[in-house]
């Protein structure tokens, strides 16, 4: 039996260009990557997994609601449907996402980002 | 030079069960590239977290797929345990091998049943629903829904499998087990199935690491991972290895699912044997404070359930990343050279289910 190594990297903006690049050098598939928002910021996770051994590291970074963050299409380019998918749900500002679909890969019929609220007060 | 067009498919189309549209580019019948789109059913599950504590949340997350529902159920149950520091009881985490198991063998079969039908093959169709519907009724008797099954809970699960159901399943077993048989036989022997299946929609295992494809898709192409590996629940304490192809076509994909059929049917069996005596679940109580991310293996591949919480009954965040999402690239690159005429084959042949995609 495996064991299941989940680590939890927070780093900048500036360095997550590199750090996918190294974990593509390393062989790892990106297994997902998604944004949550709290306060203001958004929190970008981007989870990569090592097949061989199950291990599981996931980079996350936080940026302030404009920021922009730029795509990782590059390195992984079937990475555009989760960059696609925080962009036209989430409203993150993400550059050069390489198969960009300009908000229409979720044909949603209503008004998207769904822009952050504080619901729990209206229960 | 051949004429280039743009044919849309779906997102109604009689191969769907559920949405999906693809822009398919053309060269005269070869298809040269493909565009998806998708959220025709999206749900906005994933939000309903603001609206509904994270013990009612579990009711929507199994929700989330008709087809694997225990599974998404028993993955947010992980996530949140995780986070809390909850020990299921051993008992608890065998009945849950036994339910996933179940959704596994009719999530299967009822991918067969749709790749007869897509093929033309009614018979088979109507063979491999019928297998299907036993498995259904067995669901139904331990838990009391076919598809929903509302048996999972955060700390254990809410049911008991007795002496006499136990019984029960490994007579049925056994004889679904021999009938399964002659469903494979037929899959994989029958000439006219061999013609819409070998060497069709391949995709290499270099192509399918480079894709991100996960589940029975990566692992008919000889990728060799299955979370239950990790040992979650009682797979730990069960022996299995996961089901690897070598061809990585359509007609690998099918042994792929077939075979791993007969390894839930092994498991279930193994399951009910092992089972410890014992409570069937733990109390919990407080919320949960901090964040998990969980990898549980879904029929149809790696589901991964990320929760983020702040000590509030409402979560901040949950996030399932279906396989089928994973899958979507590695559909997309079977297609890629193939015949027209092929498209709806190679749609059914990675098992999509758009409503956990689209959640």
């Amino acid at each position: 039996m495996a064991d299941e190594k989940n680590i939890l990297t927070v780093i900048a903006k500036e360095q997550l260009l590199e750090s996918v690049m190294v974990m593509k050098t390393r062989g790892l598939r990106l297994s997902q990557a998604c944004a949550s928002y709290k306060d203001g910021k958004y929190n970008l996770s981007y989870s990569f997994a090592e097949d061989d051994n199950y291990r599981y590291e996931t980079l996350r970074v936080v940026i302030d609601k404009d920021e922009m963050v730029p795509s990782i299409s590059e390195f992984y380019p079937y990475a555009d449907f989760y960059e696609n998918e925080m962009k036209e749900l989430f409203g993150v500002r993400i550059q050069m996402i390489k198969n960009d679909y300009h908000n229409k890969l979720y044909r949603i019929a209503v008004e998207t980002p769904f822009l952050p609220k504080d619901e729990k007060e209206e229960d | 030079m051949a004429k280039r067009s743009v044919v849309p498919f779906g997102p109604q189309h009689p191969v769907l069960p559920e949405p999906i549209h693809l822009d398919l580019v053309l060269e005269d019948e070869t298809v040269v590239d493909v565009v998806p789109s998708i959220g025709f059913i999206h749900r906005g599950l994933e939000g309903l977290v603001s609206k509904k504590d994270y013990k009612e949340y579990l009711y929507i997350a199994e929700r989330t797929c008709g087809i694997c529902s225990f599974g998404h159920g028993n993955g947010y149950s992980l996530a949140i345990e995780k986070v809390m520091g909850v020990e299921v009881p051993d008992r608890a985490k065998y009945l849950r091998v036994v339910w996933a198991e179940m959704n596994r063998i009719h999530s299967h079969l009822l991918w067969a049943g749709l790749m007869a039908d897509a093929f033309g093959f009614e018979n088979l169709f109507y063979q491999c629903w019928r297998i299907r519907e036993k498995i259904l009724d067995m669901v139904e008797l331990t838990t009391g829904g076919r598809l929903i099954n509302s048996v999972d809970t955060i700390g254990g699960v809410l049911r008991d499998i007795n002496e006499d159901q136990a019984k029960l399943i490994l007579n049925n077993i056994r004889d679904i087990e021999t009938e399964l048989k002659a469903i494979r036989d037929t899959f994989l022997e029958d000439y006219s199935v061999q013609t819409r299946t070998r060497g069709v929609g391949v995709l290499t295992k270099q192509q399918a690491h480079d894709l991100g494809c996960c589940g029975p898709l990566a692992r008919a192409s000889g990728i060799n991972y299955d979370m239950r590996v990790l040992g979650y629940d009682a797979y730990g304490m069960l022996d299995f290895e996961p089901i690897i192809g070598t061809d990585g076509d359509n007609y690998s994909r099918c042994k792929c699912r077939l075979d791993e059929a007969f390894q839930s049917i092994d498991l279930i069996r193994q399951a009910l044997t092992k089972m410890p005596a014992g409570e069937i679940a733990v109390p919990v109580k407080g919320n949960p404070d901090g964040e998990s991310f969980i990898r549980i293996e879904q029929p149809r591949g790696e589901a991964v359930y990320h929760v983020e919480a702040s000590g509030d009954k409402f979560l901040d965040r949950f996030r399932v990343r279906t396989p089928t999402f994973a899958n979507l690239a590695g559909m997309c690159e079977t297609m890629k050279g193939a015949q027209y005429a092929d498209i709806p084959l190679l749609v059914v042949t990675i098992d999509p289910c758009i409503s956990c995609t689209e959640r």
